[in-house]
């Protein structure tokens, strides 16, 4: 099932396009690679999505987004509402300077739910989720800022998770992390699959080729190529993506 | 290529380094130097006068005995109630400011006038309470009047340290909030601000450190020259110390004779905020530690 779409995406930052006619389709539980050189307009694209591009001044869109064949950008949508169903995960890990369990629970907070067993629940559900129970259960009031990066990277998933979005996006969610952090929140990716739809901005060839179905290469807002992942590494039909995935420019 | 004598270039580097580090060193030395000549100074001068009763009893005998309780106490219902003002509108307009308006000619023009506002003159605010707050509202000389002129000159302060400790707050906190549904006001109000709160103290307390030495705005709002009692409403009269200061020194009814009272005050002023600033640090670190925790 078609979840995410762009159609004619232009995106500019002042008069300066950063995005330019942009049309890529996304299907349900997959998970597909944005990548690219530094500057070719990955961020923007993926905030394009929870329309996190919006905080920005004096920014333009053209063309459509569509979440679930809806125009995100229609009037009337309303963008907190947009923004639940969406749930996005930084560069840095970026927990709250709360406790491990209110890091959590903030979403739920926020969004009105107050029944105290409930947020328990799904608490614990979305930790155990990203496999961190473990780690955490006995130290839920202690400080977010107690765990390690890659511990907060998780922690910062299942934030993410708890308010239950169908889409997951993810920028560079493991360029701060070590090796081992790196490889437990790519199997989570794998897990994570099957009930979400996830879009993931990598700068790491093997992780875009180990964790996703689909590549899309972008080169300077312009979007090069888009593919299954293996053909994208095996077999690309455009010469830039060829001479980015082997690594001679970029 | 011209041949560079290594050993040389070596030695003058050196030898710059060295002149740069006694340069800064001794200007450092220097400014310690006159502080603590001042600070001592007054301590010298002020402490023999300093005693129990000096800070519990009303003036004697046109001021040259006696003690200032009510001046210590004016001081604190000034400090206080300019603060019990500014703080909140200045915490306001400095979250207004930094996260609702966005970047352009309106917020450039805000800006520009808090900044203006802190570069006007302290008479200049005095006299602007007196026609505003003593006559046309009619509030009289009163600890209100007072208050709010002191107020209005610490807002600019209040708006642009608190203003700092928002900037402060990286924006991916921010953005994690509102991607996970939040409205920019619960955003504000349950990451930003805690994030952002023992900077916003620190500013706070500073201001209180500038109100309480100001002698000008107090001046034809709310200080008594004389007045041996304490203060039963807000809109009585009061003594402030730092005008208290300036009458026994200048105007009393005796200067020779009030000169170590005039030295007592002094010293008590510096000790209230120097109490401050050190009450400032430890509350920063204080809810440094709590933000981490809760
Ligand atoms: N807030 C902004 N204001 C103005 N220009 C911006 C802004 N953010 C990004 N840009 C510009 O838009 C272009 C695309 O930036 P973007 O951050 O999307 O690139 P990216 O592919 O994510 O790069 P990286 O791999 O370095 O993260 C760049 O040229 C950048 O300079
Ligand atoms: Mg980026």
């Amino acid at each position: 099932m078609l979840k995410l779409e762009s159609k004619q995406v232009n995106f500019y930052y002042g008069s300066s396009p950063a995005l330019k006619d942009i049309n890529l389709e996304m299907e349900s539980n997959t998970v597909t690679a944005l990548i690219g050189p530094s500057g070719c307009g990955k961020s923007t694209y993926l905030r394009l999505f929870n329309r996190m591009n919006d905080l920005i001044d004096n920014t333009k869109l053209t063309g459509e987004v569509l979440i679930d064949g809806i125009d995100i950008y229609k009037k009337g949508i309303n963008v907190d509402t947009l923004r639940k169903m969406t749930g996005m995960v930084f560069q840095k890990p970026n927990p709250f300077p709360k406790s491990i369990f209110e890091n959590v629970a903030y979403g739920l907070r926020v969004n009105g739910i107050t029944d105290k067993q409930f947020i328990e629940e799904r608490v614990e559900t979305t930790i155990k989720q990203v496999v961190l129970w473990d780690e955490v259960k006995d130290k839920l009031k202690k400080s977010a800022f107690e765990l390690s990066g890659g511990q907060q990277q998780r922690l910062c998933i299942a934030r993410a998770l708890a308010i239950q979005p169908s889409v997951i996006l993810m920028d560079e969610p493991t360029s701060a992390l070590d090796p081992i952090s790196t490889s437990k929140v790519e199997e989570l990716i794998h897990e994570l699959k099957s009930k979400y739809t996830i879009v993931i901005v990598t700068h790491n060839m093997q992780q875009a080729a180990r964790v996703s179905d689909h590549t899309a290469f972008f080169y300077l807002g312009e979007l090069v190529e888009v593919g299954t992942t293996k053909k994208i590494f095996t077999n690309p039909t455009q010469e830039k993506t060829q001479n980015y995935i082997t690594g001679r420019f970029g | 290529m011209k041949q560079v004598d290594e050993n040389k270039l070596a030695k003058s580097k050196k030898r710059k380094q060295s002149l740069a580090f006694f340069m800064f060193g001794f200007i450092g030395f220097v400014i310690v130097g006159i502080l603590l000549t001042v600070l001592s100074f007054i301590v010298f001068k002020g402490v023999s006068v300093i005693s129990w009763d000096f800070i519990t009893k009303m003036p004697e005998e046109g001021m040259t005995r006696g003690g200032i309780y009510p001046a210590i106490i004016g001081t604190l219902c000034l400090v206080g109630g300019s603060m019990i003002f500014a703080f909140p509108i200045g915490v306001m307009a400095a979250i207004y400011m930094n996260e609702y308006v966005r970047d352009g000619i309106i917020k450039k023009i805000i800006k520009q006038m808090t900044n203006n506002l802190s570069g006007i003159p302290s008479i200049v605010f005095g006299l602007f309470g007196m026609a505003l707050f003593v006559n046309k509202l009619g509030f009289g000389d009163s600890i209100l009047a007072g208050s709010l002129t002191l107020g209005l000159l610490a807002l600019p302060v209040v708006i642009r340290t608190t203003e700092e400790a928002l900037k402060g707050v990286d924006d991916t906190f921010r953005h994690a909030s509102l991607g996970l549904g939040a409205t920019k006001w619960q955003t504000t109000r349950r990451v930003v601000l805690p994030i952002a709160f023992p900077n916003i103290i620190t500013g706070l307390i500073l201001s209180v450190g500038r109100v309480s030495g100001e002698t000008a705005p107090i001046l034809f709002t709310v200080a008594a020259y004389f007045l041996p009692k304490l203060p039963t409403s807000i809109f009585d009269q009061a003594m402030a110390l730092p005008y208290h200061l300036y009458v026994i020194s200048t105007s009393g009814t005796n200067i020779e004779e009030s000169r170590p009272i005039a030295y007592g005050t002094a010293l008590v002023l510096i000790i209230i905020v120097l109490l401050t600033n050190i009450l400032a640090n430890f509350l920063r670190k204080y809810f440094g530690k709590k933000v981490k925790m809760n």
